[in-house]
């Protein structure tokens, strides 16, 4: 595989202010992302775990710049996206897409497929008429849905149908890379393992990139070449797909979240590590490493002192204190 | 073999809607012995849930059961009124429910929805009753039971919330925790803390389990014994080491081959192709046939009747197993 | 330059499509028979009230010639519904009656709606700042009881029929401002408004094709049910005094002056009070039956 970064974030920070009241200036502060650095190359599958509020949603939509980042740089083929306004933003927009992770939702319920695929093409292109409907079939049949159903609307199809036509129409501009929330946690197993073997045959043919943000970690482990693990806006440990499943995981929680995981064949099962208490609140995080309470081999040090994310072996990074020497034996 | 605690026998419901009439559940059967967890897997649709409430005799509108027996201690739920029904629901069989938030009551102190429950249920005092709630408190794990006591609902984790509903169940004394998803609104690290929690409680309190999921993986790591439901019927149903890994009925080996997991990496899934049938209109015949891989003629006419395959009670719905279908 | 809103670059038979979907709705409202009988009470006084003048013979708001002396005259056959004080037919008094009422019920609701859904729409898609500002002026005027509110603009502008109007709808507007606001914080957490951002559609467009057209419905439903509201409001206007003036016909007028002697002779006040109750009626169970007819979900359920 070509190593060439296509999209890269340096220092991002995505910090959610709420203030109460109309006269109370009291602020709350959420930090989303903590300084999230990593790199996605090219015609890659770089996966995104970790529980709810971690941050995985936030990183993937700061990245499309769905919303704006606190500060920190998102690079795509280099060039820095994050200060950009909205109209200089707009030729950007046509190589990144997004497939939501509910797809009854995303689309709107008075459109007909037709035009909902067309959405992109209309505001990106001066396609019309016959040749819009012609590149609208052609799009339908990149995801193996039938071309007559151009003129339906969204509630006559099923939830796998409807993320075929969502994956349509994030193809529609030929994007260069696709932010994948969730896509298949609102579908059924047999329906699932569908929408991934789609997923997977778009990109080789098209030569996608794609950020895979889910919570299902055999989902991720399936599609993903890399997988970064998050906690509390944070990295926690990033490493190739192979490395973490293979028992090769550094970081207490990645390996407390693969151990949690229900697994089917008896003989892969392990040593379950059943973690004490809940993900700590964003708003209220704990010093030193977000994790230490938590942690079954924290010491002195984790509660002081904010672990960095390093380069441990080649292609493995961790953030954890202990990890490099004896991990609690 | 002991006399099964609940036993669902050849249960039918229907919903009619301005669409149609849809048919949920279409000849369930399953039975529960005491201290057991029976997983009850399936898709969407498959009549899970609605068979899970059928026991409670909560069908929702406009759901009715037309036929079939729900047995509980060998007495039929179906034939009871509304106030022996309410007398059972919450106390001797108990449920939980995927969204523990929705569970609660915003307005009011976890403690004291806990202590009505309880003594609508049991002829106790309100210290009594609290006294109960907190030893509920502490057999589900939940830190600091006087804390919790007095604090709201909004103000516990889903996974403390889901705690609380367990001890509701079980200081109410429910023999029978029916567990629709339980964890499927929560994360992974604390569904392990809740699956660990249900077996604890099963061992330690001899409850019964009726655990709903759509997750094999929870089945594999939770259950005794399981029933693949689809399209409203039971498929297939065994021990879990027999249905999982001996599986026999195409649509069980279909979703065990449509999970990913690490041994098929790199290669493509196998997927059942179709979507999941809309209880509007089923298939006649076996309700999977269409989307099934080994499809005979007579599947397309005649609805498969369970077949015993072995002594410890591994049974299939399928022609490749039964008599008619060898034929 | 922005992405377009015009549908003319879409093939026809997107056009077309919206055309089956109203000949769909319209199939779903004739099975509704409550739809139907209201639906036709409303035109009977619409088409009542616009031709009044061919349909009675008593010209001149029912004055006809003047005729004291025809006073008080029980519903009989030259006069189906009787007269008032002033020998005048009370069916002509209730069509031309219908003038005013029907036209303030749907000045006012016409009114309401332009200034409340842009605002709605706005304070709801960018929330923040804007929001804050459009919902306290809105708060402000849902501060105070509407009847009062209006009664207290009609007075400061003097009575008049469109001064009238134009109190009710200022009283009303804040109510489609909150519905349209509340719809739209709905929708914008929905996937498909954030799939077009992410596709770089313009705020503009997506207001005006994701947000209105859904919003859309709701605010049909509310101002169907709101024109008989209006009418009401309107009536109890002219029934302190501050809406048209004698001697032309009013329903609200005619309560109010029927009242003394409703007793003894009910027809007039009591006409006045069925007709604002029909119609009031007739637009309540209207705006019940395009709630279930406007939703393709619904609609393809009962059909």
């Amino acid at each position: 595989m070509s190593r060439t970064p296509l999209v890269e974030t340096r220092h991002l920070y995505k910090i959610f202010r709420s203030q109460s009241g109309l006269f109370r200036r009291e602020k709350k502060e959420v930090r989303a992302l903590n300084g999230v650095s990593l790199t996605i190359y090219r015609r890659e599958t770089l996966g995104v775990v970790g529980e709810s509020g971690c941050g995985k949603t936030t990183l993937g939509r700061t990245i499309l710049r769905l919303i704006p980042p606190t500060s920190g740089q998102i690079l795509f083929e280099g060039q820095d996206i994050a200060p950009l306004d909205r109209r200089t933003l707009r030729p950007y927009r046509r190589h990144m897409q997004m497939v939501f992770q509910n797809p009854y939702t995303s689309f709107d319920p008075r459109f007909t497929v037709l035009k909902s695929i067309a959405e992109p093409l209309v505001a990106h292109t001066d396609l019309r008429g016959d040749r819009l409907v012609a590149r609208a079939r052609e799009l339908l049949q990149q995801v193996g849905m039938p071309g007559e159903i151009l003129y339906r609307y969204p509630h006559e199809f099923s939830g796998g149908q409807l993320q075929r036509l969502a994956v349509a129409r994030a193809l529609a501009l030929n994007p260069k890379f696709i932010v994948l929330d969730e896509p298949t946690s609102a579908l059924d197993v047999s329906v699932q393992a569908q929408i991934i073997n789609l997923l997977k045959q778009l990109q080789a043919d098209l030569h996608l990139t794609y950020l895979f943000i889910s919570h299902d970690l055999s989902v991720v482990q399936h599609i993903s070449d890399r997988i970064a693990v998050m906690y509390l806006g944070q990295i926690v440990e990033l490493s190739t797909a192979d490395t973490l499943f293979q028992g090769g995981a550094l970081h207490p929680y990645t390996k407390a979240l693969l151990s949690s995981a229900p697994i089917i064949d008896p003989q892969l099962r392990r040593e379950r590590i059943i973690l004490p208490g809940n993900p700590p609140n964003p708003a209220n995080p704990p010093p030193g490493c977000a994790f230490h309470p938590r942690c079954p081999v924290a010491v002195d040090v984790c509660s002081k002192v904010e672990p960095s994310l390093l380069e441990v072996e080649s292609e493995h990074w961790a953030a954890c204190h202990l990890v490099g020497k004896e991990v609690g034996a | 073999m002991t006399e099964p605690l609940l036993s669902v026998e050849d249960l039918y419901i229907r919903f009619k809607t301005y669409a149609g009439t849809v048919h949920a559940v279409n000849g369930m059967s399953f039975h529960i012995h005491p201290g057991e967890i029976f997983g009850l897997v399936g898709e969407s649709g498959c009549g899970k849930s609605v068979t899970g409430l059928a026991v409670l005799g909560m069908v929702p509108y406009p759901g009715e059961v037309i036929a079939g027996r729900i047995l509980f201690h060998g007495e039929n739920l179906l034939q009871k009124n509304r106030r022996e029904m309410e007398q059972i629901r919450g106390g001797r069989i108990a449920m939980i429910f995927q969204d523990p938030s929705a569970s609660l009551n915003p307005v009011f102190t976890v403690g004291s929805q806990i202590s009505r429950i309880i003594r609508h249920h049991r002829r106790v005092d309100r210290h009594e009753a609290r006294a109960l709630a907190l030893a509920g408190f502490e057999a589900v794990g939940l830190p600091d039971p006087a804390r919790i006591f007095r604090a709201y609902p909004h103000e516990l984790s889903g996974g403390m919330q889901q705690r609380v509903m367990i001890a509701m169940a079980l200081a109410s004394g429910a023999e029978l925790l029916i567990a629709d998803e339980p964890t499927t609104a929560l994360d992974v690290t604390i569904q392990a803390q809740i699956l660990a929690l249900l077996n604890d409680l099963r061992a330690a309190q001899g409850v019964s389990i009726l655990l709903i999921t759509h997750d094999l993986g929870v089945v594999a790591e939770t259950c005794d014994r399981v029933g693949v439901a689809y399209a409203g019927s039971i498929v297939e149903t065994g021990p879990t080491a027999q249905v999982l890994y001996q599986m026999k009925h195409p649509y069980t080996r279909g979703l065990l081959e449509a999970l990913p997991r690490p041994s098929h990496r790199g290669k493509a899934l196998q997927s059942i192709p179709g979507s999941v049938p809309s209880g509007l209109d089923l298939p006649s015949g076996c309700p999977f046939w269409p989307r099934c891989p080994e499809v005979m003629d007579i599947c397309r006419e005649q609805k498969p009747l369970p077949t015993r395959l072995d002594e410890v009670g591994h049974r299939v719905a399928c022609h490749l197993y039964s008599r008619e279908g060898q034929r | 330059m922005t992405a377009s809103v015009d549908l003319t670059g879409l093939p026809a038979d997107i056009r077309t499509s919206r055309y089956k979907e109203v000949g769909l709705m319209l199939q779903a409202f004739r099975r509704d028979p409550l739809a139907v009988v209201s639906l036709v009470v409303i035109l009977l006084f619409v088409l009542g009230a616009v031709f009044a003048p061919w349909l009675t013979p008593y010209p001149d708001q029912g004055l006809g010639n003047p005729n004291i002396i025809e006073k008080f005259q029980p519903p009989g056959p030259t006069h189906p519904l009787g007269t008032d004080y002033l020998g005048r037919d009370v069916l002509a008094r209730i069509l031309y009656g219908g003038r005013s009422s029907l036209s303030i019920g749907f000045l006012v609701v016409i009114i309401a709606v332009a200034i409340g859904i842009p605002l709605g729409a706005v304070a709801g898609y960018y929330g923040g700042r804007i929001d804050n500002l459009i919902m306290r002026i809105t708060d402000v005027f849902l501060a105070f009881p509407p009847l009062l509110l209006a009664i207290a603009i009609a007075a400061a502008l003097g009575s008049s029929f469109i001064n009238a109007m134009i109190a009710i709808a200022f009283t009303w507007w804040p109510w489609y401002a909150r519905l349209v606001r509340a719809q739209t914080l709905s929708l914008r957490e929905l996937h498909f408004v954030e799939a077009a951002r992410s596709m770089g559609v313009s705020d503009f467009t997506i207001i005006v094709q994701h947000i209105l057209p859904n919003v859309m419905t709701p605010v049909l439903v509310q101002a169907t049910m709101d024109i008989g509201s209006a009418i009401l409001t309107g009536a109890a206007i002219s029934f302190v005094g501050l809406g048209v003036h004698p001697p032309t016909a009013d329903w609200g007028k005619m309560i109010s002056t029927g009242r003394i002697y409703f007793i003894e002779r009910p027809w007039f006040a009591g006409s006045a009070g069925a007709a604002i109750f029909l119609v009031t009626l007739s637009f309540n169970l209207l705006g019940d039956a395009i709630r279930d007819v406007a939703d393709p979900r619904t609609r393809r359920a009962v059909s």
